[in-house]
C-alpha cells in the first residue's frame, strides 16, 4: 500500500459512465450501461491490466478514456489534470495513444508504412521539416524492430507480429507517456505473441510509458500487469496488485474466472480444482438488480438481489466489490457446484 | 488388417493456387485408437484444419489430396463415393468447427436443423425425430429445450450455439469426434463450460477426440496423447506428459518457453522471425531459419524421425547431434 502512495498518479478515473442508448421499441430508447460507475488510478510508469468476459466493458472502458465516445458522466484526470476542454482533450490526445487488437483492419491498406506511422504526426503538425519527419520514421521503425527499409512497402506485405509492431510504432509517433493496449496480443500465434509483449516490456522500461492492458488471457495480464482490475457487466469487482489478485482472488467471479483458465501444465491441470459457472453473461440490457454477478455466482443470496456491493479496501491494496467476500474466506458461506 | 480406429498414412495435402502449390499437409502419418483424445496442436497455417478437413474428406478447391490414405475401420476414405462418404460422415466421424456463429444457417430453427441431422443419418419418423432432438439438447445442457429448438441462431449466445453443434454432432454418436478449435470463439468461463462437457460426454459415449487447438493449457487439460505440427508435418508427438515435461524438438521447446509461466513473471522467450510462408519452404527443415540451435545439416536435409519411447518421437537433428556428441563421434 505505501509503495504505491509514493508514486505520482498518471491517471485517475471517477465514477465513469458509458452509456449507449438503445433502441427498444417505437420512439423508445433503453440506455445499456456499457461501463457504469468504474473508478480507478493508474500511477506513473506501472501497468494496469483489465480482464473480463467479451461484453464486460473493458475496450468501452478504453474507448471512452482515449475519448473515442463522449463520456455519459464522471471525471478523468490526467497528470492532475481535468480532461473537459477541447484544449485539454487534444493535449490528452497527444500524451496519450492507443494500439488496437487487429492488426488487420487497424492499419489502411492503402497507405505505405511510413504514413502510417507518421499520421499522428501530421495530425497534430509535430515536425517542421520532410527530413524531421523522415527522420522520425527511421526512429520508430527501429525502436520496435523494424527495419526502416520497409517503410516504403504496404500494410499487406507484413505477418501479422510485424503489423502489430508498426501499430506499435504509430502509437509511439508522438511521444506519450500513457498507452492503452486493447487486446494487443489477442490475434497473434504463441510464439509471435511472446516477441510484442517483450517489445512492450522493454519499451516500458526505456520509455518509462505507462500502460492500461486490456486482454482477457489472463496468463499474458498476469504476466505483464503490475496491477489487475477484473471487470463484470460494466463494473470493477475486484482490483488489486496482480500477486494478491492472482494468488488471493476475494471476489467469487474473480475465483471462478481464475479457476476456469487452462493451465498449459497436464499434473496441475489434473490437480486443480474447477468452479464451472452456470449460464452466461446476463444481457447489460437487463442486468440483474443488486450485484450484477448474483445470477451465476455460487455464494449468491437473497440480500445481493438487493444492495449494490461498491468497492472496499480488503487490506493489502486490494479492492474487492462484494457484500460477503469475507464470509466466503472464512468459510462461513460454500459453494454449492465445486467439480 | 490394423486395429486402429483411425489411420492415417502419409497424407498429403496441396492447394493449387495462382502463386504455386501450398503443401498444407506434408507427409503426415498417426493413429487414433478408441476412447483416446488425441490433440494437434501448432500455430495458424500448420496444417491443422486442413488434416483434419482432409479425414473428413470436405476439402473444397482448389485443395486436394495427393497422396497418402486415411482408414477408418479398415476402409480406405481416400477415393471412396460421396454416396458412401455421407453414410460415415456425421454417423461415424463428427465434426464441430470453430465458429459456432457461421456454421449455422440463420434462416432455420435450431430445432429444425437437429432434426434434419437426425433424419438423415437415422430411421426415426415422425415424432420421434423431434422427441430424439429434444433428448439430444437436454443432454449437452440447454436450458428449456422445447422453447429453445424453435428459436433462430441468432437468439442463442456463442457457448449456447456450441453446445447445439456439439448436440447436432452427437445425433449418431459417432465413433470420433474431430473438434476444430471448438473454444477458440468463447469466453474461459464458457469455454470450461463446454470442456467439461466434452469430456462428460466423451466419458459417456466412449467416443475418440481429436482436439485441434493452438491454445496449449487446452490440450494440457484435454488430451492423452498430442502432436505437435510445423509447416504441414508433425514434428514431435508424444503423451501429454512428455510433450509438456520433455519436449524433444526445438520447435516445441520454443513454444513452452514462449507463453507466460502461472509461477513466476521472467522474461519470455519467444521464437525469434516470422510464421513460416508456405509457399517458400525451406530445403532441410522447415524450422531452421527461426531456430536457435540451427546447424549446417538442418539447412540441407530433413531430420529423420527418432523414437524416444513407444509414444514419443520427434524430427530433430539437434537429437541426433546429442547422441554423437555423447558417444564421442563429434565436439
Amino acid at each position: 500500500m505505501s509503495k504505491n502512495k509514493e508514486k505520482e498518479i498518471l491517471l485517475e478515473v471517477k465514477n465513469l459512465k458509458q452509456y449507449f442508448p438503445i433502441t427498444t421499441g417505437f420512439g423508445k430508447t433503453t440506455p445499456l450501461k456499457a461501463v457504469d460507475d468504474v473508478s480507478f488510478k493508474i500511477y506513473k510508469g506501472e501497468t494496469l491490466g483489465l480482464v473480463g468476459e467479451s461484453g464486460c466493458g473493458k475496450t468501452t472502458t478504453g474507448r471512452t478514456i482515449m475519448q473515442l465516445y463522449k463520456k455519459t458522466d464522471g471525471d478523468i484526470k490526467f497528470n492532475g489534470e481535468h480532461v473537459e476542454t477541447k484544449e485539454q482533450i487534444k493535449d490528452f490526445k497527444i500524451k496519450t495513444s492507443m494500439v488496437f487488437q487487429d492488426p488487420y483492419s487497424s492499419l489502411d491498406p492503402r497507405m505505405t508504412v511510413g504514413d502510417i506511422i507518421a499520421e499522428p504526426l501530421d495530425v497534430h503538425h509535430l515536425y517542421s521539416s520532410v527530413k524531421e519527419r523522415q527522420n522520425k520514421i527511421e526512429k520508430l521503425m527501429s525502436l520496435v524492430g523494424l527495419s526502416s527499409e520497409h517503410a516504403t512497402r504496404y500494410a499487406h506485405e507484413f505477418s501479422g507480429g510485424q503489423r502489430q509492431r508498426i501499430g506499435i510504432a504509430r502509437a509511439l509517433a508522438t511521444d506519450p507517456e500513457f498507452i492503452i493496449c486493447d487486446e494487443p496480443v489477442s490475434a497473434l500465434d504463441v510464439s509471435i505473441q511472446a516477441q510484442i509483449i517483450n517489445t512492450f516490456e522493454d519499451l516500458q522500461k526505456n520509455l518509462g510509458l505507462t500502460y492500461l492492458f486490456i486482454a482477457h488471457d489472463i496468463l499474458v495480464v498476469k504476466h505483464i500487469s503490475d496491477r489487475i482490475a477484473v471487470m463484470y457487466l460494466g463494473k470493477i469487482v475486484e482490483i488489486g496488485d496482480t500477486d494478491e489478485v492472482y494468488n488471493h482472488p476475494k471476489h467469487p467471479y474473480t475465483k471462478s474466472l481464475l479457476s476456469a483458465v487452462p493451465i498449459p501444465d497436464p499434473n496441475t491441470m489434473m490437480e486443480k480444482k474447477r468452479i464451472v459457472l452456470e449460464g452466461d453473461i446476463p444481457s447489460p440490457l437487463n442486468a440483474p438488480s443488486g450485484c450484477a454477478f448474483r445470477t451465476r455466482c455460487p455464494y449468491a443470496s437473497e440480500e445481493c438481489a438487493q444492495k449494490v456491493p461498491i468497492l472496499e479496501n480488503v487490506g493489502s491494496n486490494q479492492d474487492v466489490a462484494c457484500l460477503f467476500w469475507k464470509d466466503i474466506q472464512d468459510g462461513i458461506r460454500t459453494p454449492n457446484n465445486l467439480v | 488388417m490394423s486395429n486402429h480406429l483411425l489411420e492415417v498414412n502419409n497424407l498429403k495435402t496441396s492447394f493449387f493456387i495462382p502463386a504455386g502449390e501450398v503443401k498444407a499437409v506434408d507427409d503426415v502419418s498417426f493413429t487414433l485408437d478408441k476412447g483416446e483424445v488425441l490433440g494437434i496442436v501448432g500455430e495458424s497455417g500448420s496444417g491443422k484444419s486442413v488434416t483434419a478437413y482432409s479425414i473428413m474428406q470436405i476439402l473444397s478447391k482448389p485443395g486436394e489430396i495427393v497422396g497418402g490414405s486415411v482408414k477408418f475401420d479398415n476402409q480406405e476414405l481416400v477415393g471412396m463415393s460421396e454416396a458412401q462418404l455421407r453414410k460415415i460422415r456425421g454417423a461415424k466421424i463428427s465434426i464441430i468447427f470453430q465458429d459456432p456463429m457461421t456454421s449455422l444457417n440463420p434462416v432455420y430453427t435450431v430445432g429444425n436443423q437437429i432434426d434434419e441431422a437426425i433424419k438423415l443419418h437415422t430411421n426415426l419418423k415422425g415424432d420421434q425425430v423431434h422427441k430424439k432432438t429434444i433428448e439430444i439438447l437436454t443432454q449437452v445442457g440447454v436450458n428449456d429445450p422445447e422453447k429453445r429448438a424453435k428459436q433462430y441462431p441468432f437468439e442463442f449466445s456463442g457457448g449456447m450455439l456450441q453446445r447445439v453443434m456439439i448436440a447436432m454432432a452427437l445425433v449418431c454418436e459417432p465413433d470420433i469426434l474431430i473438434a476444430d478449435e471448438p473454444t477458440t470463439a468463447l469466453d474461459v468461463t464458457i469455454q470450461a463450460q463446454i470442456m467439461e462437457l466434452m469430456r462428460e460426454l466423451q466419458k459417456k459415449l466412449g467416443m475418440s477426440i481429436i482436439l485441434i487447438t493452438h491454445d496449449l493449457g487446452v490440450v494440457a487439460d484435454m488430451c492423452d496423447k498430442i502432436q505437435v505440427m510445423y509447416a504441414g508435418k508433425i514434428v514431435e508427438r508424444g503423451t501429454a506428459k512428455e510433450i509438456f515435461y520433455n519436449p524433444k524438438h526445438e520447435y516445441t521447446k520454443g513454444l513452452l518457453k514462449s507463453i507466460p509461466s502461472t509461477q513466476n513473471k521472467k522474461k519470455l522467450i519467444p521464437i525469434q522471425g516470422n510464421p513460416i510462408d508456405l509457399l517458400n519452404i525451406p530445403k532441410g527443415c522447415a524450422f531452421s531459419p527461426r531456430c536457435e540451435q540451427c546447424m549446417k545439416i538442418c539447412l540441407e536435409q530433413y531430420p529423420a524421425v527418432k523414437v524416444f519411447s513407444e509414444t514419443q518421437q520427434a524430427s530433430c537433428w539437434m537429437n541426433v547431434f546429442k547422441e554423437l556428441k555423447g558417444s564421442g563421434t563429434v565436439e
